[in-house]
């Protein structure tokens, strides 16, 4: 077993999730069963090989630099939960 | 012949010609999708209204002579990843039940522009996370050649629409098969482009380094002329490359003549189906009467594609994912004490079980301590699986195989395991993984009547050619125009 209990709940903190006792026991299972499968990959040696991050090659991609319109204030705001004047409303920040 | 059976090229005639009207043509979809789809749950959202007033617009401009566009009149049904302006877009989660998007994709754009009618929004797994449309957290959609079998996924919902006449065109999105293993296990045609031929803007992001948005058809022709719309450069998306679009219905009855087609022997190993073997074994005999060369090649890293896939693309969606916090649009859970506990809770609630899992997977892998051993480790086999099609591709045209090992599964089969679910996907990661294109058609039927299809991957921005060698087959061949009978209703 790679993955415990508590990698469980460390890794649920940085994704802000928040998870049952049950979940995280079915957790620990599933993951370790996929985990234990990734390691195949051990058996390559890949010590001189490049890491790939892009399919296909491009580099910086430039345009002028004009000023197009963008969605407008009202549409931004129209699927947000909570709003005040031009603002997002949400809670407390600092205590 | 229903009106619904039609394909895309044979009803524009008809319209164009005056016989048949945009709007009688859309009234009847939408009533066949009424009549029907409470059995196969393709569809999320029915744009009637706007339905029905764009058939009117696109009317009258025929009968006053106006040009019109290339998809004049054709219903298309519409991913439900894929933002379309002032019409729900829900990625089949929860955290996006009430999402209307203000922008239209580009490819949305492209479709209005030609003047193709959205007829609604398809299922997919919650997020296209899934490879059998079991993960949406609204509803299941059934494969329209058995109720009691998967549409395949994660564009399921678009596939299973096109088997059963709800909607003569889709689109759907690919990152790692999620349009060519619904369209195999549906029965019906389609194309995940090379990365970099669509533009991804307004498709909800899941692997951006793998996404792709793909058609759904019921032959090669309409698959042709709806890549013909959606593909080009658009400068939203800086991936989305400056390569000239061709003229992909010209010269696609061209053959295969003096064609070399490499069949990899590493996927045509144990674990292949039965029926789905020989029903390539047919194809393949085809082709070589066709006048092609069938050469055995070698993809010796293979069997590493779905391991580095399910670091790659989880990683990728932990961080896509990290914009659901409740903040600007989505869902928000109620009475939340302080503004972490919202993140938390809007996201635990928000989020289905597979959804969590890939982030949870995702962020494992990324963090501190793991990267070099998942992230970096994937990322260079990704290199040797991309130098092994490069390899291949210097001796043959394309490469063909089976879209997927089985011919289906049946629902629930694969639910409770998630890793047999990923292994699903062996034979369609990889044209991701190297950013290649490939398609899939119909080659076939297992003993149980389900169809089982042929995939051809080609070279980057080789969908031209992909085309001219699926047509080759379709036209010799009947699978494609095989239609199933829907025994739950009253067809």
């Amino acid at each position: 077993m790679k993955i415990k209990k508590k990698d469980i709940e460390y890794v649920a903190n940085l994704s802000r999730i928040e998870l049952s006792e049950i979940e995280k026991e079915t957790f620990v299972h599933q993951l370790n069963d996929i985990l234990s499968y990734i390691e195949k990959l051990n058996r390559l040696n890949t010590e001189t090989v490049k890491p790939m991050s892009c399919a296909i090659d491009v580099t910086n991609i430039f345009r002028e630099d004009i000023v197009e319109p963008s969605i407008s204030l009202e549409d931004t705001q129209l699927n947000a939960p909570a709003i005040k004047g031009v603002f997002f409303k949400v809670p407390k920040v600092i205590e | 012949m229903r009106l619904s059976e039609y394909t895309a090229l044979q009803i524009k005639k008809k319209i164009i010609s005056r016989e048949i009207r945009p709007i009688d043509l859309v009234e009847h979809f939408i009533k066949r999708i009424k009549d029907i789809d409470h059995d196969i749950q393709a569809y999320l959202t029915i744009n009637e209204e706007e339905t029905i007033k764009k058939a009117a617009q696109i009317q009258k401009k025929i009968e006053n002579g106006e040009n019109v566009g290339i998809l004049a009149g054709i219903p298309i049904g519409i991913k439900d990843n894929i933002c379309t302006k002032g019409l729900h877009t829900t990625c089949a989660s929860k955290i996006l039940e009430n999402f209307i998007p203000p922008y239209d994709a580009f490819v949305v754009k492209r479709l209005k522009e030609e003047d193709a009618i959205i007829l609604g929004k398809t299922n997919l797994d919650e997020f296209a996370m899934g490879s059998s449309t079991e993960n949406s957290s609204f509803k299941i959609t059934r494969n329209p050649w058995n109720s009691d079998y998967v549409p395949g996924g994660s564009s399921g919902g678009s596939a299973a629409a096109i088997a059963a006449d709800l909607s003569i065109l889709a689109l759907g999105s690919d990152t790692g098969g999620s349009v060519r293993q619904p369209a195999a296990f549906c029965g019906v045609v389609g194309v995940k482009p090379t990365y970099g031929r669509v533009s991804r803007f307004g498709l909800i992001a899941f692997g951006s380094s793998l996404d792709q948005i793909g058609t759904l058809t019921r032959d090669v022709k309409d698959a042709a002329i709806l890549l013909q719309v959606i593909a080009g450069h658009d400068l939203r998306d800086s991936t989305s490359m400056q390569v000239p679009v061709p003229d992909y219905l010209n010269e696609i009855d061209s053959g295969v003549h003096g064609l070399r087609i490499g069949i990899p022997k590493e996927y045509f190993d144990a674990g292949l189906n039965e029926d789905v073997h020989n029903a390539l074994k047919n194809a393949l005999r085809m082709y070589e009467q066709f006048g092609a060369k069938v050469v055995e090649i070698s993809l010796p890293h293979t069997e590493f594609a779905v391991a580095v896939y399910y670091i790659v693309a989880n990683a990728e969606a932990s961080s896509n994912l990290a914009r659901y916090d409740g903040v600007r649009y989505g869902y928000r859970t109620s009475k939340p004490n302080g503004i972490i506990d919202m993140y938390c809770h809007t996201r635990s609630e928000g989020f289905g079980n597979e959804v969590k899992r890939r982030i949870m997977l995702g962020n494992y892998a990324l963090s501190s301590g793991y990267y070099d051993a998942y992230y970096l480790k994937a990322s260079k086999v990704r290199n040797l699986i991309k130098n092994d099609f490069d390899v291949a591709f210097q001796n043959v045209d394309c490469i063909i195989c089976p879209t997927s090992p089985v011919p289906g599964f049946k629902i629930g089969e694969r639910a409770k395991n998630p890793l047999e679910m990923y292994l699903s996907d062996i034979y369609t990661i990889p044209a991701n993984l190297t950013g290649i294109p490939g398609i899939s058609v119909p080659c076939g039927f297992s003993k149980e009547g389900l169809p089982i299809g042929m995939q051809i991957l080609g070279k980057h921005f080789e969908e031209k050619k992909l085309l001219q060698i699926a047509y080759a087959f379709e036209r010799e061949t009947d699978f494609h125009m095989k239609k199933p009978v829907l025994k739950w209703s009253t067809d």
